[in-house]
């Protein structure tokens, strides 16, 4: 019998139940076929006019249509397919009624473009328009709905309402770590026993002109516009930029002894969780690697696992030069020559970055990964980077014995997330 | 309760507080004693705000470019974070910085307001060229503006400048933000899954896109200011405040072991989301609350984070009259409504009367803050949100 408490005697954690979308579609089955048959889901963008734009091209989700667009009220849907898929497979409570609290990843809300034009129509002037002036029409109650919107707890709030998890939801961003860290949120506070499950959930809807925009001035975006498909290279010698996505994960974790008490079907577990903040730059990681390589080395020690036990790697891999540098440098550190043999590829060469959503969605990924034995490739990968001599899997999803995974997540702001997915207990 | 060990006791070990009533320790507790409060009814007329003290921010991020790198919200943060660190006596400790955990909520989003105006003008103007609004971002917005509208570089910041980068989470949503932040701290501490962290939040109220955001549902107090406890239902409301509040938590073992001492002692956090759309819910869920915190019998008393907002306030007025012999102080009054950095705001004042051995004076015209003479053993800090989410702690006289 498998003891429900791992070698540091704290619960085990498992995922029951798992959800995804992102560009490539929404649903498990359709995104893990797309992506083990190396295929984009990076697109012209179609949502609003670019001209003048350097970058035209992202992983929008399209089919869910939203009008006015709105990139809150898309996270929220976003959120909520993932999550109902999760949940649904889990099996777990009864409609409306989970039996845990939830962990949000979302990206930073904020009044949109249709609200601030819409008070502008409301001013009634055609000069002039202001905040002083929107401010005067702004209360009476006919726009209240603009403030629940875009309040930054308005996502957590809705999922709160439709799936009922208990207690107060908690929404965060650890920028582009922010799916990885809601996944740790809930390891930890069923590890203290504060519950038997959590959701934990991770949504990015923010493909819009000024996200665009604001990334683009920092030059982190691809302008391998054309053909899109082709712009994210991870690795790759010629990349030149991340490319912005949108989609959203969504775990249910449960304890093993709860888990198995239910007779739910274990999905994998959730074996170790490692962060380290950066303090060397806003936007870009220390040049020793210092906090890429304590991450890391702080996963593994967390899961009381070594390097050897690694199989594959689901790397943060976001194709801008100094985000997959880095990464070689901080994983070589930790795995010595084994770097340049084990498997590391990246799913953003085929969904883009789904940005707050990308460790949840790369979670869900790497549970894929270890329920199919086999790892989908790093697509785009023609021209190698000779400074990195990672096995990325170039081109074409590889069959393997995969009993354990590493998924890196690395953000602005210094953030460091890792998580460790095994099949079994270990 | 882990894994059948018994819960880690946890201590305030520091407090750093800016807002519009000064900086520090000393100067928060003298404006307190003399019921000082600084609101401004003219800057955003009619919309009255308790605008931030001025700071020499060089104190605390002695770096100019850091400092230009930062909108308002994140020095004001990065400053009183600075305090709290300075007032646990680990400021610039290599030992203990890089393995402190750091837990931040965080609204964010300043936006140049310059910028957005041209746009909305242009277009008014029957501007319907398709790549206008794009033209304009592009060519108005400063790169680095994008830095300071995200939630977690404050988080980021206080990172760069102070050191502190154990771990970096930020947590959003308003007010329970706040709250949820401080909880998971000493969740985890308590559980031995954290040995010190730095909590905490901070907040500019001198925004016209915020006020935008609360005007919408009317919660902004407007035209004359009055204490949170005298504005009427039905035409209440918060005056949005600046300001920063952080605090140093450690497990009682971690301070002892370094030789620090305890302000207070932080016994427990809780924090629900009560069905507003019911009336009296809030009520309830307050009652709730205390009933989890195991408050003692003893010299008690309550500090709020009450916003004074219509419908909320009233329902936390009818919780407070069930116990209406418990010395309570709003913080809203004083402060204003610095949003997340409210209930970590609470906690600070809690912690700080508890090690000074006396709770503040009363400041309401209204006779619901009563006078206590007595030194107060523990304080219960309520913070129930403007729109969602009531949360509460109990600080206590920490016995080493």
């Amino acid at each position: 019998m498998t003891s429900t408490r791992d070698k540091f005697g704290r619960p085990v954690v498992v995922v029951t139940g798992m959800g995804v979308v992102t560009s490539l579609g929404a649903g498990k089955e359709d995104n893990w076929k797309k992506l083990t048959a190396g295929e984009s889901g990076i697109r012209t963008i179609t949502r609003f006019p670019t001209d003048g734009l350097k970058t035209t091209m992202a992983g929008t989700v399209d089919f869910i249509p939203i009008e006015p667009f709105s990139s809150t009220v898309l996270s929220d849907k976003l959120a909520d397919l993932a999550a109902e898929e999760a949940v649904t497979q889990a099996a777990i409570g009864s409609k409306g009624d989970f039996p845990g609290p939830l962990f949000m990843a979302v990206a930073p809300v904020e009044v949109e473009w249709y609200a601030r034009q819409e008070m502008a129509k409301a001013t009634g002037a055609t000069s002039g328009i202001d905040y002083n002036s929107m401010l005067k029409v702004s209360g009476g109650g006919e726009f209240a709905s603009f403030h629940h919107r875009f309040l930054f707890g308005s996502v957590a709030d809705h999922l709160v309402e439709r799936f009922g998890t208990k207690g107060s939801p908690i929404s965060l961003s650890t920028a582009c770590a922010s799916g990885a860290t809601a996944i740790q949120l809930g390891v930890e506070a069923i590890r203290r026993g504060d519950t038997d499950a959590a959701l934990c959930v991770a949504t990015d809807g923010s493909v819009n002109p000024e996200a665009l925009i604001r990334f683009s001035l920092l030059s982190a975006l691809s302008m391998h516009n054309d053909p899109p498909h082709r712009a994210v290279r991870p690795f790759a010698k010629n990349r030149d930029g991340f490319v912005m996505a949108e989609g959203a994960g969504a775990l249910v974790l449960e304890s093993l002894e709860a888990a198995t008490a239910r007779g739910a079907k274990i999905l994998g577990v959730l074996a170790g969780c490692g962060e380290l903040a950066d303090s060397f730059h806003r936007t870009r990681s220390s040049p020793d690697g210092k906090p890429i390589v304590g991450c890391v080395r702080n996963a593994l020690s967390d899961a009381g696992m070594s390097v050897d036990q690694i199989d594959y790697i689901n790397a943060h891999g976001t194709g801008t030069p100094e985000n997959d540098r880095m990464e070689y440098q901080g994983i070589s550190a930790v795995f010595g020559e084994r770097a340049k043999q084990i498997p590391v590829s990246s799913n953003k060469s085929m969904v883009g970055h789904t940005l707050s959503a990308a460790g949840a969605v790369e979670a869900v990924f790497s549970v894929l990964t270890l329920e199919h034995q086999r790892i989908p490739p790093t697509i785009n990968y023609d021209v190698p980077d000779p400074a990195i001599p990672f096995d990325v899997v170039p081109n074409k999803a590889r069959d393997a014995k995969v009993s354990a995974v590493m998924s890196n997540s690395f953000g602005f702001g210094g953030q460091n997330a890792s998580l460790i997915l095994t099949g079994e207990p270990a | 309760m882990t894994d059948g060990k018994p819960a880690r006791e946890a201590w305030i070990t520091g407090i750093g507080l800016a807002s519009s009533l000064g900086e520090g320790l000393d100067q928060h507790w003298d404006a307190l004693e003399a019921r000082r409060i600084n609101a401004d009814e003219t800057t955003f007329a009619p919309y009255i705000v308790h605008p931030m003290a001025k700071l020499n921010f060089d104190l605390q991020i002695p770096k100019k470019g850091d400092q230009r790198q930062m909108e308002a919200w994140q020095r004001i943060g990065t400053y009183a974070a600075g305090l709290a660190l300075e007032s646990a006596g680990i400021k610039g400790n290599t030992d203990i910085l890089p393995h402190m955990d750091m837990i931040v909520a965080a609204g964010g989003g300043e936006r140049d307001l310059d910028v957005d105006a041209s746009v909305l003008n242009a277009q008014a103007q029957g501007n319907a060229d398709p790549g206008l609004l794009n033209e304009r971002l592009m060519n108005g917005l400063r790169p680095t503006l994008f830095l300071a509208q995200l939630s977690n570089l404050l988080a980021g910041n206080i990172a760069i400048v102070h050191g502190v980068t154990g771990s970096s989470r930020t947590f959003m949503g308003e007010e329970v933000a706040g709250v949820d932040a401080v909880r998971i701290a000493l969740a985890r501490i308590a559980a031995g899954q954290s040995d010190i962290a730095l909590v905490g939040a901070a907040h500019n109220g001198e925004r016209k896109d915020l006020l935008m955001l609360y005007e919408f549902s009317d919660f902004n107090l407007k035209d004359k200011f009055a204490p949170v406890w005298k504005r009427p239902d039905g035409h209440g409301g918060f005056a949005l405040g600046s300001g920063g509040a952080f605090l140093v938590i450690e497990s009682k073992e971690h301070a002892q072991a370094r030789g620090a001492k305890p302000y207070a002692r932080l016994t427990n956090v809780v924090a629900d989301r009560a069905r507003r759309t019911n009336p009296g819910a809030i009520t309830a869920t307050l009652e709730k609350l205390w009933g989890q915190l195991r408050v003692k019998s003893g010299a008690t008393a309550i500090i709020t984070g009450a916003t004074g907002a219509s419908g909320v306030t009233a329902e936390e007025r009818a919780f407070l009259k069930t116990h209406g012999d418990i010395a309570a102080r709003a913080t809203g009054t004083s402060f204003g409504h610095i949003m997340e950095a409210q209930f970590p705001l609470g906690l600070a004042l809690a912690a700080l009367s508890i090690s000074k051995g006396k709770l503040f004076p009363p400041n309401d015209s209204t006779g619901l803050e009563i006078e206590m003479s007595t030194p107060p053993t523990q304080i219960v800090v309520i913070g129930a949100a403007h729109w969602r989410g009531e949360g509460m702690a109990l600080v206590e006289t920490a016995s080493a």
